[in-house]
């Protein structure tokens, strides 16, 4: 699209929506937010942006094609799943830091968890809008 | 002993990196694996001989009962010392016959691979373990059947070997679990205590139709028996460990090591006896015509195979030790003939037996393991099969009332057959005058012709001295089967008895047989013009006929449009609600409990409803699009309403989503068709709106149920103490149901994946099938 509007607007609100989702992320935990929202933000930032510069503008920025955040995630979530059997527990029981750390709170592997999950919502999501729209503009 | 098991599965996952190291020369090195196991098996004997067994305990899954219980007695050493002895012969054998063949190393890999899986079934105590072990020798076998993976029969055969003995292991996990069931443990040493119990139960029957059609279906019984011929494909040192020792003993050693559970019933001698009686006779008269030596092979090792289940089925003292002569017998004598077999075909590029003659010329060591392995299959004196024969006679012999004629005459004849049949693999082509095409041939490299001789060799020594394997092997494998005593020393000269006589009778008619009746392709067509009711063309026709179907099935319920399965969908949901509404209790609604409607719900409602009417009468796909939007946004308000943010917020961006999608693709979606008359369209508006009104009265229902509030008093009692969060729904996601997210999100990943290569897969067109 050739807004003028939408194309200065959208470059901010890509690091704006992308740090917001963050927040959505991490603070999940207390209150309403969660991994999976958070992905689904970070997500329609790119497509935000996607819609004014095409999706191989958006492609440009970023280091690696989208999909590569699938096994990332899938490997974080897997991991933070397992970690706590080299601790002698049952998979899948949180294991936690003792002290808060300041702005983020509290570290558990949940949070690993949770992150995996945002990383993996967002791979998927944009895999499969980036496709199908490269497949609509290319043909 | 675990260690022992698992030393195969281990051997075959260090393929991986190392295989390529282990290609040329240095495959000898993969035979270690069966040696050493071999000499760690032979140090049990001479415990086990003693009469001790042993009983290794680990714990896997003990809550469903699966452990892994080891258990090593006369009958599992028997088969363990057979799988590794005759492996690392095998294995030898192998890396000279394989050389140059540039997948050495898988073929190695997926070979021990097959041998911890055997070895595994010899030794579980566990029968849920066993099972396990049972299909990973049919999976390995898939794969070193069809080895030659580019050879359009190798892969058809190596399917069919795999349908047949998976689909029995399928009934064999059901026969499993049941005995697991009544008898209330996973050991078989522990059903053996329970066993009256067990053949008390009504399900008996059952048990024994399920675990029969496992180790009929795995040892080629007639009528499963032809997958064991077409397994033929295999390279030649994998049909001698398959068919010698191994794979297709696996069912024998079932049935051996269930008769202490389930043996000694009329339903279990009777089907085992005319099933493996059939088997022997019919298999061992199709050997007869064939002139292939593999396929003559084949069809004996079904004989022999029904000997064994005969045996076993009529269950006396003396037939379970002339089975588990049996066993040690055709164990080394097949395997010789096969690896003998294999020798010929390498060197002469021939096993048609009507072309080969003379060869002992050219391959004097092979020929003369050849005269020795087809002398103990005949059963002549001082070699191991005469012990074995005579065993069998007395065996048939010692039964009640007519049965020892019937019994005898059936044993005879299959002896007589065989007698031929080994006489031909092993006798035929080195005897006569040499042919001139094969005057160049020369002997393999030592690799290939020591272990035919040995395994020979090992069945004369043992015929001349057979307390050799008597006391150290045999009676505790036999008093294994019959978990009784035995008392009967294996003898050379039993004296001049009937047995004596019969014996006699079968070496002079089969010797006879073999001097008069040479091998034709005129006899071999003439028994394949049965194959038109043979089990397999059956078989293959009851399958084109469920392929038809299966095929009538997806035409009729998978269209590939999504509007007919969004039909179908409903339809079948409403038909199984509305079922249970009217089945049910009465329905009543109680107004009462419903809050009273606020202005922000009516100001939504009439958006909603506004929407929905935009959306159903549009013409346009954008409106409609649009449409839809809104009225997922309104849902959205609605969860907001009644304090769900978390599913809002989750709502709303999707909602965001699935609009861009739609936007996305809209222009390249054909215009906007109408696909539907009046009728289709009154139809689909009745389903939506039954559909509706079942959940609208399906939710109000709910409300009258007493609320049940232990589990979300559960999650919020405990978010805080136990995961440390407050945000209960995020906490329920993340941690007390981590694994439903987990599952949930290698789902969405799968879905990526599907899209990204629909899409991005453009396939040419000679692979669009």
């Amino acid at each position: 699209m050739k807004s003028i509007i939408l194309k200065t607007a959208s470059t901010y609100l890509l690091p704006i929506l992308l740090l917001f989702s963050i927040f959505i992320l991490l603070r999940g935990h207390y209150y309403p937010g969660g991994g999976f929202v958070g992905g689904l933000i970070a997500a329609i930032a790119f497509v935000l942006h996607g819609f004014t510069y095409g999706v191989d503008g958006t492609l440009k920025l970023m280091p690696f094609h989208p999909g590569a955040l699938i096994p990332i995630g899938l490997g974080l979530a897997a991991m933070s799943m397992f970690l706590p059997v080299f601790f002698g527990k049952p998979v899948m029981s949180s294991l936690w830091l003792p002290m808060p750390i300041p702005v983020i709170g509290m570290i558990g592997t949940t949070l690993f968890f949770d992150i995996g999950v945002y990383l993996v919502v967002i791979g998927v999501v944009l895999t499969i809008l980036f496709s199908i729209s490269q497949y609509s503009e290319n043909g | 002993m675990l260690i022992a098991v698992l030393a195969g599965l281990i051997g075959a996952i260090l393929y991986i990196p190392l295989g390529k190291y282990l290609r040329g020369r240095l495959s000898v090195l993969a035979s270690a694996l069966p040696l050493g196991l071999f000499i760690y098996f032979c140090s049990f004997i001479p415990e086990v001989s003693a009469g001790d067994s042993f009983r290794t305990h680990y714990p896997w899954v003990s809550s469903l009962g699966v452990n892994f219980d080891f258990y090593l007695d006369g009958l599992s050493l028997l088969f363990s010392l057979l799988i590794t002895g005759v492996g690392t012969l095998i294995f030898l054998y192998a890396s000279a016959y394989m050389k140059g063949n540039p997948y050495t190393d898988r073929f190695f890999a997926y070979l021990s691979l097959f041998m911890a899986a055997m070895l595994g079934v010899a030794l579980s105590d566990n029968i849920l373990l066993l099972f396990i072990f049972w299909e990973l020798t049919s999976i390995s076998s898939f794969f070193l059947i069809g080895f030659d993976n580019d050879n359009a029969d190798s892969r058809k055969n190596s399917l069919k070997a795999l349908a047949i003995t998976g689909g029995g292991g399928f009934f064999l996990m059901a026969g499993l679990i049941l005995m697991g069931h009544v008898s209330g443990s996973y050991s078989i040493q522990e059903m053996i205590s329970s066993n009256e119990t067990l053949k008390a139960h009504a399900l008996y029957g059952l048990i024994l139709i399920l675990i029969f059609a496992g180790a009929f279906t795995k040892s080629a019984q007639f009528p499963f028996h032809f997958w064991l011929p077409g397994a033929m494909k295999a390279p030649t040192p994998v049909s001698a460990y398959l068919h010698s020792a191994t794979m297709v003993k696996a069912g024998v050693y079932l049935l051996a090591r269930m008769n202490p559970v389930l043996g000694g019933t009329d339903q279990w001698t009777i089907p085992l006896v005319i099933v493996g009686g059939f088997t022997m006779l019919y298999a061992a008269f199709h050997s007869i015509f064939r002139t292939d030596m593999k396929a003559i092979l084949a069809y004996s090792t079904i004989s022999a195979l029904g000997i064994l289940v005969f045996l076993i089925g009529i269950g006396t003292k003396e037939s379970l030790l002339a089975a588990s002569v049996f066993i040690l017998v055709h164990a080394l004598y097949k395997a010789a003939l096969f690896l003998i077999t294999g020798v010929v075909d390498h060197e002469t590029g021939t096993r048609d037996l009507a072309k080969l003659s003379g060869l002992r010329k050219v391959l004097f060591p092979v020929a003369a393991a050849g005269l020795l392995a087809a002398l103990s299959s005949a059963g002549l004196p001082f070699t191991f099969g005469f012990i074995g024969k005579d065993l069998i006679y007395e065996a048939t012999l010692h039964t009640k009332g007519l049965l020892p004629l019937i019994y005898t005459t059936l044993a005879v004849l299959t002896n007589i057959l065989l007698l031929y049949a080994g006489f031909l693999a092993g006798i035929k082509p080195f005897a006569g005058t040499l042919p001139a095409q094969f005057e160049k041939v020369h002997l393999p490299h030592w690799l290939m012709w020591t272990p035919p001789v040995l395994l020979a060799v090992m069945g004369v020594a043992l015929g001349s001295f057979p307390a050799l394997a008597d006391a150290a092997l045999l009676n505790p494998a036999a008093q294994a089967i019959a978990n009784t005593p035995i008392e009967s020393p294996l003898k050379i000269w039993h004296g001049f008895n009937i047995v004596l006589l019969l014996s006699g009778i079968t070496l002079a008619t089969g010797s006879l047989l073999y001097f008069f009746k040479k091998p034709s392709p005129a006899g071999l067509n003439w028994i394949e013009g049965f194959n038109r009711i043979s089990p397999e063309s059956i078989m293959r026709q009851l399958v084109r006929y469920f392929g038809r179907l299966s095929d009538w099935y997806t035409d009729v319920l998978h269209n590939g449009f999504l509007r007919s399965y969004l039909l179908r969908i409903m339809v079948f949901s409403i038909l199984l609600l509305g079922y249970r509404i009217l089945k049910g209790d009465s329905v009543y609604i109680s107004l009462d409990k419903i809050s009273s409607i606020s202005f922000y719900e009516i100001a939504v409602g009439i958006i909603l409803t506004g929407a929905l009417y935009l959306t159903v009468t549009s013409p346009s796909r954008l409106t409609v699009v649009v449409g839809s939007g809104v009225i997922g946004y309104c849902i959205c308000l609605i969860f907001m309403f009644y304090s769900a943010p978390d599913l809002a917020m989750t709502q709303f961006t999707i909602d965001t989503l699935t609009v861009v999608l739609f936007v996305l693709v809209l222009f390249r979606l054909p215009p906007f068709l109408s696909f539907a008359n009046t009728a289709v369209k009154i139809r689909d508006g009745a389903v939506a709106i039954a559909f509706g009104a079942l959940i609208a009265l399906v939710a109000l229902q709910v409300l009258n149920e007493p609320k049940d509030g232990s589990i979300s008093k559960f999650y919020g009692d405990n978010a805080y103490v136990l995961a440390k969060g407050k945000n209960v729904v995020n906490v329920i996601l993340v941690d007390f149901r981590g694994f439903d997210t987990m599952f949930e999100i290698v789902v969405l990943s799968i879905a990526a994946l599907g899209v990204f290569s629909l899409i991005k897969l453009r396939l040419k067109s000679s692979e669009k099938e």
